[in-house]
């Protein structure tokens, strides 16, 4: 009696995680299901999972007679500018915090910390403010400038800096090395973890963004995918529901982020702590 | 490339060195986080038009005025923050203590060590929060429209789904009224606060704003879960172990022994949680605009609509430092209360 009850409970838990794991994924697929079928039969019958119909008219359309592939193209320029120049300047900035001396770095440590707690959305109306100032508004350099650095990225890599034995460093300094050289050439390969995990983090970032899109553009060539599908969802497609166009787009612009998840899923399942999303 | 060669001034050259390699870091989370909050301080006691910049002549100084209109008023402005206020409230009150608990029961349900299947649960679990806000609300509009899959999976067990996001009624209100009790003749409705009745306080989440909260704990528990996971591999398995031979059943190890260990870690992700909550934009602009009824207006929201929309800067900038104070009271109060505990150990 008492065995079987143990066995009982030891597959308990399985099956809990089975019921979850469908709930979580179930949305997901019938998503995909219904992005390839007629716009009518997804409003009469949303759960038949592939009977009647199937056309890829949603995705035909998206990319002949839509603007989804200049959103793509804005989407990739802006991420992948910000991500290469985030990773850059973030980690010089936490390798001079780790490891170089200088008058007032106290200050600009606490400079970080305190704009690390200044909440994103409270920044929407002055970031606007400040790029229309530069005369920054509505321009790639509006989109990606802002987002080059952040405060987060800067501690990860200081941290990771710190870990890394000083004496590394001394033998190449007493063979001449400059600073520079001893960062790019010796340390920043010592890195390669947490540089990953900012490629990451920038990536999924700035692929993602929309609230800064949505203050420091207006131009229909400057939209990014997140602006451009947040558009197609609040329905300026006109007649019927148009949930196939939409699913489709979603998931579409759902591939590259899925992507980076899936190659680097081990890493980033290690720093999960950076990437908490809201 | 700096400091090359060591010379009498090596020191020197290294700090130039490490301003050098602070600079562009500095300088940009400087000019696009610390000038634009003290402009829109400025902004927030200013009359600013939106026309010119902030700083010219002919701009004037108000003090609290904006402050005061959407605080002590009895126009629109007051009840539409409340409205907001409110909304977000109910959405930190169920999302926080959802979302924390089921990240927490979902990592240990994974981190069992005679789990099989261990890394396709933590993706299944975590894919949710790689997807943008955006991509998520399109799907979350048509899991929920009337005719929509969740409204088809309550029909299999005779449930008339709502209209989700169309449905301005607040749970609270709908559970009350299943009970007889309704605004009329009702003692709350004649208290006010923030322009909005006490009735209209206990409304509770609006049946759209629910779907939003699922949405929430849908996307975030996954993210927290790697946190719980992560603390839970640093807990000692010979503690277990411990308490294993020491006669401890399942139940009497996680609440002893587990949950005491993991409190750390539930401080961070509550506050966490409470941050994040509190900054509700994305969905609410790209899912309701704040309808049905603008019970899913949030103060995030409320701000960008007053200035973008409404080109009122002044008053969007003050409900932005409102929010800010709130987030900000929130995480002091935390960090004493951890501060506390502490000690108190």
């Amino acid at each position: 009696m008492n065995i079987r009850r143990e066995g009982v409970w030891a597959w308990a838990p399985f099956v809990v995680l089975i019921v979850l794991a469908t709930i979580y994924i179930a949305p997901f697929l019938v998503q995909v299901v219904n992005s390839f079928r007629p716009d009518a039969d997804v409003v009469r019958e949303p759960l038949s999972l592939g009977i009647g119909t199937w056309t890829a008219a949603a995705y035909e359309r998206l990319f002949t007679r839509s603007d989804f592939p200049l959103w793509t193209m804005n989407s990739f320029i802006v991420t992948l500018s910000v991500t290469l120049g985030r990773v850059f300047f973030v980690s010089l900035a936490g390798y001079a915090l780790a490891r170089i001396p200088f008058r007032g770095r106290g200050l600009v440590y606490a400079l970080f910390i305190a704009i690390m707690a200044v909440p994103g959305v409270v920044l929407l109306i002055p970031k606007f403010l400040v790029i229309n100032q530069l005369g920054m508004y509505d321009s790639y350099s509006g989109m990606i400038i802002p987002l080059l650095a952040d405060a987060a990225g800067v501690f990860i890599m200081k941290n990771f800096f710190e870990s890394i034995p000083v004496a590394v460093e001394e033998q190449a300094r007493i063979d001449g090395a400059g600073v520079f050289r001893i960062f790019w050439s010796i340390v920043l390969p010592m890195s390669l973890p947490a540089v990953m995990t900012i490629v990451i983090l920038s990536f999924q970032g700035s692929w993602n963004e929309l609230s800064h899109f949505i203050v420091s553009t207006q131009s229909t060539e400057l939209t990014t995918l997140t602006r451009g599908v947040a558009q197609l969802a609040s329905g300026q497609l006109s007649q019927g529901s148009q949930f196939p166009i939409k699913l489709a787009a979603a998931l579409l612009m759902t591939v590259p982020v899925a992507l980076v998840f899936f190659i680097f899923q081990k890493r980033i399942m290690n720093v999960g702590a950076g990437a908490v999303k809201e | 490339m700096i400091a090359m060669r060591p010379r009498g001034s090596i020191h020197g050259n290294r700090a130039l060195a490490g301003w050098l390699f602070v600079a562009p870091a500095a300088i940009i989370v400087g000019l696009f986080v610390l000038v634009p909050v003290l402009m829109a301080a400025w902004v927030s006691v200013s009359d600013w038009s939106g026309i010119g910049p902030p700083f010219a002549e002919g701009v004037n100084f108000v003090g609290a005025e904006n402050y005061a209109e959407l605080l002590g008023g009895t126009g629109l402005a007051t009840r539409d923050l409340g409205t907001a206020l409110r909304n977000n409230l109910f959405y930190v009150l169920l999302v926080v203590p959802l979302q924390t608990a089921i990240a927490l029961g979902l990592a240990i349900l994974v981190n069992r060590r005679v789990m099989r299947a261990r890394g396709f649960f933590r993706t299944a679990f975590y894919f949710p929060s790689v997807t943008s806000s955006v991509a998520i609300v399109v799907l979350w509009l048509f899991l929920f429209s009337a005719t929509g899959p969740v409204n088809k999976v309550l029909s299999w067990i005779w449930i008339d789904g709502p209209n989700w996001f169309q449905d301005p009624r607040g749970i609270f209100h709908i559970v009350l009224g299943a009970f007889g009790i309704t605004g009329q003749d009702n003692p709350l409705a004649a208290a006010n606060f923030l322009g909005i009745s006490g009735w209209e306080w206990v409304a509770g989440p609006s049946v759209a704003m629910s779907a939003f909260i699922l949405m929430a704990v849908f996307t975030t528990s996954g993210t927290f879960m790697l946190l719980f996971i992560a603390a839970l591999q640093q807990i000692n398995a010979e503690v277990e172990e411990a308490a294993m031979t020491d006669g401890a059943n399942a139940w009497q190890r996680f609440w002893y022994v587990t949950l005491p260990m993991l409190k750390p870690i539930v401080f961070t992700v509550v506050t966490l949680g409470l941050i994040g909550t509190w900054q509700v934009f994305d969905q609410i602009y790209v899912g309701t605009q704040g309808g049905p009824a603008k019970t899913t207006l949030t103060p995030a929201y409320l701000s960008f609509s007053a200035a973008f929309n409404n080109h009122d800067w002044p008053r969007g900038a003050a409900i932005a430092f409102i929010l800010f104070a709130i987030i900000v009271v929130l995480t002091v109060l935390q960090r004493l209360w951890i501060g506390r505990t502490e000690v108190g150990r």
